[in-house]
Protein backbone atom coordinates (compact mmCIF):
# COMPACT_ATOMS: atom_id res chain seq x y z
CA UNK A 1 0.00 0.00 0.00
CA UNK A 2 2.84 2.33 0.84
CA UNK A 3 4.50 1.32 -2.41
CA UNK A 4 1.29 2.18 -4.24
CA UNK A 5 1.12 5.55 -2.50
CA UNK A 6 4.72 6.33 -3.40
CA UNK A 7 4.12 5.25 -7.00
CA UNK A 8 1.00 7.38 -7.35
CA UNK A 9 2.74 10.41 -5.97
CA UNK A 10 5.73 9.92 -8.24
CA UNK A 11 3.39 9.66 -11.20
CA UNK A 12 1.48 12.76 -10.18
CA UNK A 13 4.66 14.79 -9.86
CA UNK A 14 6.09 13.50 -13.10
CA UNK A 15 2.86 14.15 -14.97
CA UNK A 16 3.59 17.81 -14.35
CA UNK A 17 0.29 18.55 -12.65
CA UNK A 18 0.62 17.52 -9.08
CA UNK A 19 1.83 20.20 -6.77
CA UNK A 20 2.10 22.90 -9.41
CA UNK A 21 -1.26 22.97 -11.13
CA UNK A 22 -3.48 23.27 -8.09
CA UNK A 23 -1.28 25.91 -6.51
CA UNK A 24 -1.10 27.90 -9.73
CA UNK A 25 -4.87 27.83 -9.99
CA UNK A 26 -5.17 28.92 -6.37
CA UNK A 27 -2.77 31.79 -7.06
CA UNK A 28 -4.76 32.84 -10.12
CA UNK A 29 -8.03 32.93 -8.20
CA UNK A 30 -6.72 34.87 -5.23
CA UNK A 31 -4.88 37.45 -7.33
CA UNK A 32 -7.68 37.96 -9.84
CA UNK A 33 -10.47 38.39 -7.31
CA UNK A 34 -9.06 41.63 -5.79
CA UNK A 35 -8.73 43.08 -9.29
CA UNK A 36 -12.34 42.25 -10.01
CA UNK A 37 -13.78 43.25 -6.64
CA UNK A 38 -11.63 46.29 -5.92
CA UNK A 39 -8.75 46.91 -3.54
CA UNK A 40 -10.90 47.86 -0.57
CA UNK A 41 -9.48 45.97 2.39
CA UNK A 42 -12.68 45.50 4.37
CA UNK A 43 -14.55 43.96 1.45
CA UNK A 44 -11.71 41.61 0.62
CA UNK A 45 -11.33 40.52 4.23
CA UNK A 46 -15.05 39.84 4.36
CA UNK A 47 -15.09 37.57 1.33
CA UNK A 48 -11.59 36.08 1.70
CA UNK A 49 -12.53 32.80 3.44
CA UNK A 50 -15.24 32.09 0.86
CA UNK A 51 -12.96 32.88 -2.07
CA UNK A 52 -10.16 30.75 -0.67
CA UNK A 53 -12.53 27.85 -0.12
CA UNK A 54 -13.97 28.12 -3.64
CA UNK A 55 -10.44 28.40 -5.02
CA UNK A 56 -9.33 25.27 -3.16
CA UNK A 57 -12.41 23.39 -4.32
CA UNK A 58 -11.90 24.32 -7.97
CA UNK A 59 -8.18 23.59 -7.83
CA UNK A 60 -9.07 20.18 -6.44
CA UNK A 61 -11.66 19.64 -9.17
CA UNK A 62 -9.07 20.36 -11.87
CA UNK A 63 -6.95 17.35 -11.10
CA UNK A 64 -9.65 14.81 -10.25
CA UNK A 65 -9.79 12.96 -13.55
CA UNK A 66 -6.14 12.01 -13.16
CA UNK A 67 -6.86 9.86 -10.10
CA UNK A 68 -7.82 6.77 -12.09
CA UNK A 69 -7.69 7.75 -15.76
CA UNK A 70 -4.04 6.93 -16.48
CA UNK A 71 -4.18 3.65 -14.61
CA UNK A 72 -7.36 2.73 -16.42
CA UNK A 73 -5.87 3.44 -19.82
CA UNK A 74 -2.65 1.49 -19.39
CA UNK A 75 -4.41 -1.41 -17.69
CA UNK A 76 -2.78 -1.14 -14.30
CA UNK A 77 -6.22 -0.66 -12.77
CA UNK A 78 -7.10 -4.19 -13.90
CA UNK A 79 -3.95 -5.42 -12.21
CA UNK A 80 -4.79 -3.51 -9.04
CA UNK A 81 -8.27 -5.02 -9.09
CA UNK A 82 -6.83 -8.52 -8.99
CA UNK A 83 -4.06 -7.58 -6.54
CA UNK A 84 -4.18 -8.87 -2.95
CA UNK A 85 -5.02 -5.37 -1.67
CA UNK A 86 -8.80 -4.92 -1.60
CA UNK A 87 -10.10 -2.41 -4.12
CA UNK A 88 -11.38 -0.23 -1.28
CA UNK A 89 -7.81 0.12 -0.01
CA UNK A 90 -6.54 1.01 -3.47
CA UNK A 91 -9.18 3.70 -3.84
CA UNK A 92 -8.41 5.15 -0.42
CA UNK A 93 -4.69 5.21 -1.15
CA UNK A 94 -5.27 6.91 -4.48
CA UNK A 95 -7.47 9.52 -2.86
CA UNK A 96 -4.77 10.03 -0.24
CA UNK A 97 -2.15 10.50 -2.95
CA UNK A 98 -4.41 13.04 -4.62
CA UNK A 99 -4.82 14.85 -1.32
CA UNK A 100 -1.08 14.94 -0.62
CA UNK A 101 -0.29 16.27 -4.09
CA UNK A 102 -3.21 18.70 -4.41
CA UNK A 103 -4.95 19.29 -1.10
CA UNK A 104 -1.98 19.56 1.24
CA UNK A 105 -0.10 22.22 -0.77
CA UNK A 106 -3.30 24.28 -0.86
CA UNK A 107 -3.71 23.96 2.90
CA UNK A 108 -0.14 25.10 3.51
CA UNK A 109 -0.34 27.94 1.00
CA UNK A 110 -3.79 29.18 2.02
CA UNK A 111 -2.59 31.48 4.87
CA UNK A 112 -0.23 33.21 2.45
CA UNK A 113 -3.02 33.86 0.00
CA UNK A 114 -5.14 34.90 2.97
CA UNK A 115 -2.61 37.63 3.62
CA UNK A 116 -2.92 38.70 -0.01
CA UNK A 117 -6.65 39.00 0.52
CA UNK A 118 -6.20 41.27 3.50
CA UNK A 119 -7.44 38.70 5.96
CA UNK A 120 -7.19 39.60 9.65
CA UNK A 121 -4.68 37.79 11.85
CA UNK A 122 -6.79 34.89 13.25
CA UNK A 123 -7.93 34.18 9.72
CA UNK A 124 -4.61 32.55 8.80
CA UNK A 125 -5.13 30.00 11.49
CA UNK A 126 -8.78 29.31 10.73
CA UNK A 127 -8.42 29.01 6.97
CA UNK A 128 -5.54 26.59 7.58
CA UNK A 129 -7.53 24.49 10.05
CA UNK A 130 -10.77 24.35 8.05
CA UNK A 131 -8.99 23.49 4.82
CA UNK A 132 -6.91 20.87 6.63
CA UNK A 133 -10.08 19.23 7.93
CA UNK A 134 -12.12 19.70 4.78
CA UNK A 135 -9.84 18.96 1.83
CA UNK A 136 -9.57 15.19 2.51
CA UNK A 137 -13.34 15.03 1.99
CA UNK A 138 -12.92 16.93 -1.29
CA UNK A 139 -10.34 14.39 -2.49
CA UNK A 140 -12.39 11.40 -1.41
CA UNK A 141 -15.66 12.67 -2.94
CA UNK A 142 -13.70 13.51 -6.05
CA UNK A 143 -12.27 10.01 -6.16
CA UNK A 144 -15.82 8.67 -6.09
CA UNK A 145 -16.79 10.91 -8.99
CA UNK A 146 -13.64 9.89 -10.88
CA UNK A 147 -14.48 6.23 -10.27
CA UNK A 148 -17.94 6.72 -11.78
CA UNK A 149 -16.58 8.31 -14.95
CA UNK A 150 -13.38 6.29 -15.33
CA UNK A 151 -14.61 4.34 -18.34
CA UNK A 152 -15.53 7.41 -20.36
CA UNK A 153 -13.40 8.99 -23.05
CA UNK A 154 -14.29 12.57 -22.23
CA UNK A 155 -15.38 12.34 -18.64
CA UNK A 156 -13.99 15.70 -17.50
CA UNK A 157 -17.07 17.86 -17.88
CA UNK A 158 -19.38 15.12 -16.64
CA UNK A 159 -17.11 14.57 -13.65
CA UNK A 160 -17.38 18.24 -12.65
CA UNK A 161 -21.15 18.14 -13.04
CA UNK A 162 -21.43 15.03 -10.87
CA UNK A 163 -19.07 16.25 -8.17
CA UNK A 164 -20.41 19.82 -7.97
CA UNK A 165 -23.55 19.05 -5.93
CA UNK A 166 -21.65 16.55 -3.78
CA UNK A 167 -19.19 19.27 -2.76
CA UNK A 168 -21.84 21.70 -1.53
CA UNK A 169 -22.14 20.53 2.11
CA UNK A 170 -18.37 20.47 2.56
CA UNK A 171 -18.07 23.94 1.09
CA UNK A 172 -20.87 25.35 3.22
CA UNK A 173 -19.56 24.02 6.51
CA UNK A 174 -15.93 24.74 5.66
CA UNK A 175 -16.44 28.33 4.63
CA UNK A 176 -18.90 28.90 7.47
CA UNK A 177 -16.47 27.59 10.06
CA UNK A 178 -13.71 29.82 8.69
CA UNK A 179 -15.93 32.91 8.52
CA UNK A 180 -17.22 32.45 12.03
CA UNK A 181 -13.78 31.73 13.41
CA UNK A 182 -12.42 34.92 11.85
CA UNK A 183 -15.32 36.95 13.16
CA UNK A 184 -14.61 35.67 16.64
CA UNK A 185 -17.85 33.70 16.89
CA UNK A 186 -18.36 30.19 18.13
CA UNK A 187 -17.73 27.83 15.22
CA UNK A 188 -17.83 24.48 16.98
CA UNK A 189 -20.92 23.25 15.11
CA UNK A 190 -19.70 23.83 11.54
CA UNK A 191 -16.25 22.52 12.47
CA UNK A 192 -17.75 19.35 13.89
CA UNK A 193 -20.01 18.94 10.85
CA UNK A 194 -17.02 19.46 8.55
CA UNK A 195 -15.00 16.87 10.45
CA UNK A 196 -18.00 14.55 10.37
CA UNK A 197 -18.32 14.85 6.59
CA UNK A 198 -14.63 14.15 6.14
CA UNK A 199 -14.68 11.16 8.50
CA UNK A 200 -17.82 9.71 6.91
CA UNK A 201 -16.52 10.28 3.37
CA UNK A 202 -13.19 8.63 4.11
CA UNK A 203 -14.89 5.73 5.87
CA UNK A 204 -17.75 5.03 3.45
CA UNK A 205 -17.00 6.42 0.01
CA UNK A 206 -14.14 3.98 -0.73
CA UNK A 207 -16.78 1.25 -0.82
CA UNK A 208 -19.00 3.15 -3.25
CA UNK A 209 -16.02 4.18 -5.38
CA UNK A 210 -14.60 0.68 -5.59
CA UNK A 211 -18.03 -0.66 -6.50
CA UNK A 212 -18.12 1.87 -9.33
CA UNK A 213 -14.65 0.85 -10.49
CA UNK A 214 -15.54 -2.84 -10.48
CA UNK A 215 -18.60 -2.05 -12.60
CA UNK A 216 -16.46 -0.06 -15.00
CA UNK A 217 -13.87 -2.81 -15.29
CA UNK A 218 -16.44 -5.48 -16.05
CA UNK B 1 -61.41 35.24 -16.20
CA UNK B 2 -61.04 36.10 -12.53
CA UNK B 3 -59.81 39.50 -11.43
CA UNK B 4 -56.12 39.06 -10.64
CA UNK B 5 -55.27 42.58 -9.58
CA UNK B 6 -51.68 43.69 -9.31
CA UNK B 7 -50.33 40.15 -9.28
CA UNK B 8 -51.82 39.27 -12.66
CA UNK B 9 -48.50 39.05 -14.46
CA UNK B 10 -46.94 36.90 -11.75
CA UNK B 11 -49.85 34.47 -11.59
CA UNK B 12 -50.26 34.21 -15.34
CA UNK B 13 -46.55 33.80 -16.05
CA UNK B 14 -46.07 31.11 -13.42
CA UNK B 15 -49.03 29.17 -14.80
CA UNK B 16 -47.76 29.65 -18.32
CA UNK B 17 -44.29 28.39 -17.36
CA UNK B 18 -45.64 25.33 -15.58
CA UNK B 19 -48.16 24.40 -18.24
CA UNK B 20 -45.56 25.01 -20.94
CA UNK B 21 -43.04 22.74 -19.22
CA UNK B 22 -45.66 20.05 -18.71
CA UNK B 23 -46.73 20.29 -22.36
CA UNK B 24 -43.12 20.00 -23.47
CA UNK B 25 -42.66 16.96 -21.26
CA UNK B 26 -45.77 15.29 -22.62
CA UNK B 27 -44.74 16.07 -26.19
CA UNK B 28 -41.24 14.70 -25.63
CA UNK B 29 -42.57 11.55 -23.99
CA UNK B 30 -45.09 11.05 -26.77
CA UNK B 31 -42.58 11.53 -29.57
CA UNK B 32 -40.07 9.20 -27.94
CA UNK B 33 -42.73 6.59 -27.30
CA UNK B 34 -43.97 6.72 -30.90
CA UNK B 35 -40.46 6.50 -32.27
CA UNK B 36 -39.55 3.53 -30.09
CA UNK B 37 -42.74 1.72 -30.99
CA UNK B 38 -42.20 2.30 -34.70
CA UNK B 39 -38.59 1.12 -34.64
CA UNK B 40 -39.52 -1.99 -32.70
CA UNK B 41 -42.41 -2.79 -35.05
CA UNK B 42 -40.13 -2.39 -38.06
CA UNK B 43 -37.53 -4.74 -36.67
CA UNK B 44 -40.04 -7.34 -35.61
CA UNK B 45 -41.72 -7.18 -39.02
CA UNK B 46 -38.34 -7.63 -40.65
CA UNK B 47 -37.60 -10.61 -38.43
CA UNK B 48 -40.97 -12.18 -39.12
CA UNK B 49 -40.91 -11.44 -42.85
CA UNK B 50 -37.21 -11.92 -43.40
CA UNK B 51 -37.67 -15.64 -43.04
CA UNK B 52 -34.66 -16.07 -40.80
CA UNK C 1 -22.45 -16.99 -8.91
CA UNK C 2 -23.64 -18.03 -5.48
CA UNK C 3 -25.52 -14.81 -4.95
CA UNK C 4 -27.22 -15.17 -8.33
CA UNK C 5 -28.50 -18.52 -7.20
CA UNK C 6 -29.69 -17.01 -3.96
CA UNK C 7 -31.47 -14.24 -5.85
CA UNK C 8 -33.26 -16.80 -7.95
CA UNK C 9 -34.36 -18.72 -4.88
CA UNK C 10 -35.67 -15.58 -3.26
CA UNK C 11 -37.42 -14.61 -6.43
CA UNK C 12 -39.19 -17.93 -6.56
CA UNK C 13 -40.37 -17.56 -3.02
CA UNK C 14 -41.76 -14.05 -3.52
CA UNK C 15 -42.87 -14.63 -7.04
CA UNK C 16 -46.22 -12.96 -6.65
CA UNK C 17 -44.53 -9.72 -5.60
CA UNK C 18 -41.77 -9.60 -8.13
CA UNK C 19 -43.75 -10.60 -11.18
CA UNK C 20 -44.17 -6.91 -11.79
CA UNK C 21 -40.49 -6.68 -12.44
CA UNK C 22 -40.69 -8.98 -15.41
CA UNK C 23 -40.65 -6.76 -18.53
CA UNK C 24 -43.35 -8.76 -20.31
CA UNK C 25 -45.60 -8.67 -17.27
CA UNK C 26 -44.90 -5.00 -16.86
CA UNK C 27 -45.81 -4.26 -20.47
CA UNK C 28 -49.04 -6.19 -20.07
CA UNK C 29 -49.98 -4.58 -16.78
CA UNK C 30 -49.01 -1.04 -17.73
CA UNK C 31 -50.83 -1.39 -21.04
CA UNK C 32 -53.99 -2.29 -19.15
CA UNK C 33 -53.56 0.39 -16.51
CA UNK C 34 -52.55 3.31 -18.72
CA UNK C 35 -55.99 4.32 -20.09
CA UNK C 36 -57.35 4.47 -16.53
CA UNK C 37 -54.31 6.33 -15.29
CA UNK C 38 -54.47 8.87 -18.08
CA UNK C 39 -58.20 9.43 -17.46
CA UNK C 40 -57.74 9.89 -13.73
CA UNK C 41 -54.77 12.19 -14.25
CA UNK C 42 -56.61 14.43 -16.69
CA UNK C 43 -59.62 14.54 -14.39
CA UNK C 44 -57.81 15.41 -11.15
CA UNK C 45 -55.43 17.87 -12.78
CA UNK C 46 -58.22 19.63 -14.61
CA UNK C 47 -60.36 19.88 -11.48
CA UNK C 48 -57.56 21.25 -9.31
CA UNK C 49 -56.19 23.65 -11.89
CA UNK C 50 -59.57 25.06 -12.89
CA UNK C 51 -60.73 25.27 -9.28
CA UNK C 52 -57.45 26.79 -8.20
CA UNK C 53 -57.37 29.34 -10.97
CA UNK C 54 -60.99 30.45 -11.21
CA UNK C 55 -62.72 29.70 -7.95
CA UNK C 56 -60.34 30.51 -5.11
CA UNK C 57 -60.70 33.79 -3.23
CA UNK C 58 -57.89 36.26 -2.90
CA UNK C 59 -55.84 36.02 0.28
CA UNK C 60 -55.58 38.99 2.62
CA UNK C 61 -51.84 39.51 2.41
CA UNK C 62 -51.03 37.82 -0.85
CA UNK C 63 -53.82 38.98 -3.14
CA UNK C 64 -54.25 36.81 -6.19
CA UNK C 65 -50.63 35.65 -5.98
CA UNK C 66 -51.90 32.88 -3.72
CA UNK C 67 -53.06 31.12 -6.88
CA UNK C 68 -49.44 30.35 -7.72
CA UNK C 69 -49.39 27.65 -5.07
CA UNK C 70 -51.60 25.46 -7.29
CA UNK C 71 -48.71 25.05 -9.68
CA UNK C 72 -45.85 25.59 -7.23
CA UNK C 73 -46.62 23.14 -4.44
CA UNK C 74 -47.65 20.13 -6.57
CA UNK C 75 -44.62 20.44 -8.84
CA UNK C 76 -42.35 20.75 -5.81
CA UNK C 77 -43.93 17.70 -4.19
CA UNK C 78 -43.47 15.64 -7.32
CA UNK C 79 -39.90 16.89 -7.73
CA UNK C 80 -38.95 15.47 -4.33
CA UNK C 81 -41.05 12.31 -4.62
CA UNK C 82 -39.51 11.56 -8.00
CA UNK C 83 -36.05 11.49 -6.44
CA UNK C 84 -37.23 9.13 -3.69
CA UNK C 85 -38.81 6.89 -6.30
CA UNK C 86 -35.53 6.87 -8.25
CA UNK C 87 -33.62 6.01 -5.09
CA UNK C 88 -35.96 3.10 -4.34
CA UNK C 89 -35.83 1.87 -7.94
CA UNK C 90 -32.03 2.13 -7.93
CA UNK C 91 -31.78 0.11 -4.74
CA UNK C 92 -34.09 -2.55 -6.15
CA UNK C 93 -31.93 -2.72 -9.26
CA UNK C 94 -28.69 -2.96 -7.27
CA UNK C 95 -30.02 -5.64 -4.92
CA UNK C 96 -32.36 -7.70 -7.11
CA UNK C 97 -31.24 -6.87 -10.66
CA UNK C 98 -34.70 -6.23 -12.09
CA UNK C 99 -34.31 -4.45 -15.37
CA UNK C 100 -37.69 -2.73 -15.21
CA UNK C 101 -36.61 -1.09 -11.99
CA UNK C 102 -33.48 0.43 -13.51
CA UNK C 103 -35.40 1.58 -16.56
CA UNK C 104 -38.13 3.12 -14.40
CA UNK C 105 -35.50 5.11 -12.52
CA UNK C 106 -34.14 6.34 -15.82
CA UNK C 107 -37.64 7.16 -17.05
CA UNK C 108 -38.45 9.17 -13.92
CA UNK C 109 -35.40 11.44 -14.03
CA UNK C 110 -36.48 13.85 -16.79
CA UNK C 111 -39.94 14.16 -15.25
CA UNK C 112 -38.42 14.97 -11.87
CA UNK C 113 -36.04 17.45 -13.43
CA UNK C 114 -38.78 19.32 -15.28
CA UNK C 115 -40.87 19.42 -12.09
CA UNK C 116 -37.91 20.81 -10.17
CA UNK C 117 -37.46 23.44 -12.86
CA UNK C 118 -41.16 24.34 -12.72
CA UNK C 119 -41.05 24.61 -8.93
CA UNK C 120 -37.95 26.82 -9.12
CA UNK C 121 -39.45 29.05 -11.81
CA UNK C 122 -42.77 29.49 -10.06
CA UNK C 123 -40.95 30.07 -6.77
CA UNK C 124 -38.90 32.81 -8.38
CA UNK C 125 -41.95 34.39 -10.00
CA UNK C 126 -43.71 34.33 -6.62
CA UNK C 127 -40.66 35.81 -4.96
CA UNK C 128 -40.51 38.79 -7.32
CA UNK C 129 -43.61 40.63 -6.02
CA UNK C 130 -43.38 39.16 -2.50
CA UNK C 131 -39.72 39.64 -1.65
CA UNK C 132 -38.93 42.20 -4.34
CA UNK C 133 -36.34 39.90 -5.88
CA UNK C 134 -36.37 37.01 -8.32
CA UNK C 135 -33.95 34.97 -6.37
CA UNK C 136 -33.35 34.84 -2.64
CA UNK C 137 -30.96 32.31 -1.18
CA UNK C 138 -33.81 30.98 0.86
CA UNK C 139 -33.04 27.49 2.18
CA UNK C 140 -35.85 25.88 0.25
CA UNK C 141 -35.09 27.54 -3.06
CA UNK C 142 -31.43 26.70 -2.61
CA UNK C 143 -32.20 23.07 -1.83
CA UNK C 144 -34.22 22.85 -5.01
CA UNK C 145 -31.38 24.30 -6.99
CA UNK C 146 -29.13 21.58 -5.57
CA UNK C 147 -31.76 18.96 -6.37
CA UNK C 148 -31.83 20.26 -9.92
CA UNK C 149 -28.06 19.81 -10.15
CA UNK C 150 -28.42 16.23 -8.93
CA UNK C 151 -31.01 15.50 -11.62
CA UNK C 152 -28.73 17.01 -14.26
CA UNK C 153 -25.75 14.93 -13.18
CA UNK C 154 -27.82 11.76 -12.97
CA UNK C 155 -29.24 12.18 -16.45
CA UNK C 156 -25.86 13.16 -17.89
CA UNK C 157 -24.32 9.99 -16.47
CA UNK C 158 -27.09 7.86 -18.01
CA UNK C 159 -26.56 9.53 -21.36
CA UNK C 160 -22.78 9.22 -21.29
CA UNK C 161 -22.42 5.46 -20.85
CA UNK C 162 -23.10 3.17 -23.77
CA UNK C 163 -23.49 -0.23 -22.14
CA UNK C 164 -26.99 -0.16 -20.64
CA UNK C 165 -26.26 -2.42 -17.68
CA UNK C 166 -23.11 -0.51 -16.75
CA UNK C 167 -25.07 2.72 -17.00
CA UNK C 168 -27.82 1.32 -14.79
CA UNK C 169 -25.28 0.19 -12.19
CA UNK C 170 -23.32 3.43 -12.09
CA UNK C 171 -26.35 5.71 -12.03
CA UNK C 172 -27.81 3.61 -9.20
CA UNK C 173 -24.62 4.01 -7.17
CA UNK C 174 -24.77 7.74 -7.89
CA UNK C 175 -28.42 7.90 -6.84
CA UNK C 176 -27.65 6.22 -3.52
CA UNK C 177 -24.59 8.33 -2.70
CA UNK C 178 -26.26 11.43 -4.10
CA UNK C 179 -29.28 10.93 -1.85
CA UNK C 180 -27.07 10.97 1.22
CA UNK C 181 -25.43 14.18 0.06
CA UNK C 182 -28.74 15.73 -0.96
CA UNK C 183 -30.03 15.05 2.54
CA UNK C 184 -26.86 16.55 4.01
CA UNK C 185 -27.15 19.59 1.74
CA UNK C 186 -30.66 20.24 2.98
CA UNK C 187 -29.37 20.59 6.54
CA UNK C 188 -26.23 22.39 5.50
CA UNK C 189 -28.27 24.95 3.59
CA UNK C 190 -30.64 25.52 6.51
CA UNK C 191 -27.70 26.04 8.79
CA UNK C 192 -25.86 28.28 6.35
CA UNK C 193 -28.73 30.63 5.74
CA UNK C 194 -29.50 31.07 9.44
CA UNK C 195 -25.84 31.60 10.08
CA UNK C 196 -25.34 34.38 7.57
CA UNK C 197 -28.54 36.41 7.47
CA UNK C 198 -30.31 36.02 10.73
CA UNK C 199 -34.01 36.63 10.36
CA UNK C 200 -33.64 38.35 7.03
CA UNK C 201 -35.53 35.72 5.06
CA UNK C 202 -39.25 35.60 4.66
CA UNK C 203 -40.88 32.33 5.45
CA UNK C 204 -42.00 30.23 2.53
CA UNK C 205 -44.25 28.21 4.81
CA UNK C 206 -47.46 28.86 2.99
CA UNK C 207 -48.77 25.48 4.04
CA UNK C 208 -48.83 26.36 7.69
CA UNK C 209 -51.31 29.18 7.50
CA UNK C 210 -53.57 28.02 4.77
CA UNK C 211 -57.35 27.96 4.99
CA UNK C 212 -59.65 25.15 3.89
CA UNK C 213 -60.90 26.91 0.79
CA UNK C 214 -57.34 26.81 -0.55
CA UNK C 215 -56.47 23.48 0.93
CA UNK C 216 -58.94 21.21 -0.87
CA UNK C 217 -58.04 22.12 -4.48
CA UNK C 218 -54.38 22.01 -3.45
CA UNK C 219 -54.68 18.44 -2.18
CA UNK C 220 -56.48 17.44 -5.37
CA UNK C 221 -53.70 19.14 -7.30
CA UNK C 222 -50.98 17.22 -5.47
CA UNK C 223 -52.81 13.96 -6.15
CA UNK C 224 -53.26 14.98 -9.78
CA UNK C 225 -49.59 15.81 -10.30
CA UNK C 226 -48.58 12.58 -8.62
CA UNK C 227 -50.83 10.65 -10.98
CA UNK C 228 -49.34 12.64 -13.83
CA UNK C 229 -45.89 11.56 -12.69
CA UNK C 230 -46.91 7.89 -12.45
CA UNK C 231 -48.54 8.01 -15.88
CA UNK C 232 -45.51 9.57 -17.52
CA UNK C 233 -43.14 7.16 -15.79
CA UNK C 234 -45.24 4.23 -17.03
CA UNK C 235 -45.19 5.52 -20.60
CA UNK C 236 -41.50 6.35 -20.47
CA UNK C 237 -40.63 2.99 -18.93
CA UNK C 238 -42.53 1.27 -21.72
CA UNK C 239 -40.50 3.32 -24.20
CA UNK C 240 -37.26 2.33 -22.46
CA UNK C 241 -38.23 -1.36 -22.52
CA UNK C 242 -39.01 -1.16 -26.22
CA UNK C 243 -35.72 0.62 -26.91
CA UNK C 244 -33.87 -2.02 -24.96
CA UNK C 245 -35.53 -4.71 -27.03
CA UNK C 246 -34.65 -2.82 -30.22
CA UNK C 247 -31.06 -2.67 -29.02
CA UNK C 248 -31.00 -6.40 -28.32
CA UNK C 249 -32.56 -7.33 -31.66
CA UNK C 250 -30.22 -5.08 -33.61
CA UNK C 251 -27.29 -6.66 -31.84
CA UNK C 252 -28.55 -10.10 -32.76
CA UNK C 253 -29.00 -9.11 -36.42
CA UNK C 254 -25.52 -7.69 -36.58
CA UNK C 255 -24.12 -10.87 -35.05
CA UNK C 256 -25.89 -12.91 -37.71
CA UNK C 257 -24.58 -10.70 -40.52
CA UNK C 258 -21.03 -10.92 -39.32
Amino acid sequence: MIALLARDMRLAIRAGGGFGLGLAFFLIVSTLVPFAVGPEGAVLARIAPGILWVGALLACLLSLDRIFQLDFEDGSLDLLATAPIPMEGTVAVKALAHWITTGLPLVVAAPVFGALMNMPEPGYWWIFVTLLIGTPALSMIGAFGAALTVGLKRGGLLLSLLVLPLYIPTLIFGAEAATRGIGGFDNTTPLLMLAGITAASVALLPFAASAAIRINLR
Amino acid sequence: MPELGKYASAVLSSWAVTLGLIAALIALTWVQSRKAKRTLDEIEARRAGGGS
Amino acid sequence: MADMHRTRQARDRFNFLWEWANPVKFMWFSGKALPWLIGLTVLTMAVSLIWGFFFTPEAVNFGSSVKIIYVHVPTATVAISAWFMMLAASLIWLIRRHHVSALAARAAAPVGMVMTLAALATGAIWGQPMWGTWWAWDPRLTSFLILFLFYLGYMALWAAIENPDTAADLTSVLAVVGSVFAFLSRYAVNFWNQGLHQGATLSLDKEENIADSYWIPLVIGIVGFMLFFVTLVFIRTRTEIRLRRVHALELRERMKDA
